[in-house]
């Protein structure tokens, strides 16, 4: 007899004294291989108002498209100092950053390589449980042409919200922006998994 | 190619909230219009942070006393074990917890509510699950407390918890109820998972073996992930 699984409940919106952690910010913290970049961007709601109570968290392989984790068969990662999560809370105009690396292609189960990309778990007030989308990068074009998650979006406005714009260097650091809108016009491509 | 391992099973239907679900009124602006597209599982979902060798900092499990100085309200210890669909314990994964004070307030300059703050009490814990999947709190019995959602509507008696389990499709953030709380009854968050059964399983149980003689109510709560899915790949 399988146990029913903990229904989710919304974060709320008074966790940030408890979950903050601004290092959590900075997956390079520990040192890094490969070069450090940073990802800037902000949360903004059905009225196009910024969201300064969402909790942005992070997760992804390193340069070497390897995960940090005992179900990543293949062989161990090469960089042990990047655990490839990170955490942000927004503030109060609802922006975050991560400082990281682009994390290499990872094997699909049919063996495919998907585009580098980042998976975002996203915790609001008003959202009862997590929004899930993925974070592209504009400057890999021909990976992301040939990426299957990517092919799978029909509607191509919707395709482009998982695209990370390169932008100008921030602090010295090749820079993309990413914003997440929750409902309406430019509303963020969210996956259920 | 590497034998992978297998995906993590679906929700199955009523466990979970809906996004869109007008009763709980910040939702309305910030739900998505469109269904979240259904992704199948890569090594992207099943794998996720791991915390065993405490990265993350120092277990922080009392958290009734800031400097030695004790706070106001009811001890209570609060504990359980995080396992999966199948019985299975989670070990060596972080459970954060935050919650409002005895009074109903919480440690967060957001917190409007006029009562009062307790300068030993921050309500914020955390703590990496050991080899059998437990963990346990001391901390004190939150208060109720209002919120603008409806005239004159106030949250139940109420723990925040965050959860990894094993894989970034494991995340799971939820609340912790108190038993026989009249103000569950109309509460549009815990009232958000739609089946009866599920909903009940995020209400605590008083367990008078977990209280401490002259010092603490115990109360017991098991916190469930997803498990793997074990259909067969050729008919999934």
């Amino acid at each position: 007899m399988k146990r029913i699984p903990t229904g989710s409940q919304t974060i709320g919106p008074f966790f940030r004294e408890a979950l903050k952690r601004p290092a959590w910010s900075d997956l390079t913290r520990d040192g890094a291989r490969g070069e450090i970049v940073r990802i800037d961007g902000a949360v903004f709601d059905g009225d196009g108002n910024p969201v300064p109570d969402a909790l942005i968290e992070i997760w992804q392989a390193g340069p070497d498209g390897r995960y940090a984790h005992p179900d990543d068969l293949g062989p161990v990662p090469s960089d042990r100092l990047f655990r490839g999560f990170g955490r942000a809370c927004t503030d109060l105009e609802g922006r975050f950053w991560f400082r990281t690396v682009v994390p290499g292609a990872v094997e699909g189960p049919d063996g495919v390589r998907h585009a580098p990309h980042v998976n975002v778990n996203v915790f609001a007030r008003g959202l009862l449980r997590q929004l899930v989308t993925r974070i592209y990068f504009s400057d890999r074009a021909e990976q992301n042409a040939r990426d299957p998650v990517l092919a799978s979006i029909a509607d191509e406005a919707a395709r482009k919200t998982l695209i990370a714009e390169k932008i100008a260097p921030q602090g010295g650091f090749v820079s993309y922006r990413f914003d997440i809108v929750l409902q309406g016009a430019g509303e963020t491509a969210f996956f259920a998994i | 190619m590497i034998a992978r391992p297998a995906p993590y099973a679906r929700h199955r239907e009523g466990t979970q909230p809906p996004y869109d679900y007008p009763a709980y009124t910040s939702t309305i602006k910030r739900h998505p219009l469109r269904e979240p597209i259904p992704l199948a599982h890569t090594l992207s979902e099943i794998t996720g942070p791991t915390f065993e060798d405490l990265w993350c900092g120092p277990n922080a499990t009392d958290i009734t006393r800031v400097n030695g100085r004790e706070a106001m309200g009811q001890r209570i210890i609060v504990s359980g074990r995080v396992l999966d669909e199948d019985g299975r314990p989670v070990r060596g994964t972080l459970v954060e917890l935050w919650q409002a004070n005895a009074a109903g307030r919480y440690h967060h300059d957001g917190d409007q509510h006029d009562a009062p703050l307790d300068p030993n009490f921050t309500g914020a814990g955390q703590v990496v699950t050991d080899e059998e999947g437990r963990w346990r709190f001391l901390t004190i019995r939150p208060g109720a407390y209002p919120w603008r959602n409806t005239y004159n509507a106030w949250r139940p008696a109420h723990i925040h918890f965050s959860v990894f389990g094993p894989s970034f499709a494991t995340r799971l953030i939820t609340q912790m109820y108190f038993p026989g709380d009249p103000l569950l009854e109309t509460d549009p968050v815990f009232h958000s998972i739609p089946d009866a059964e599920a909903r009940g399983r995020l209400v605590s149980r008083y367990d008078a073996n977990l209280s401490e003689a002259e010092y603490a109510l115990g109360y017991s709560w098991d916190i469930v992930l997803r498990g793997r899915d074990e259909t067969p790949a050729e008919s999934r």
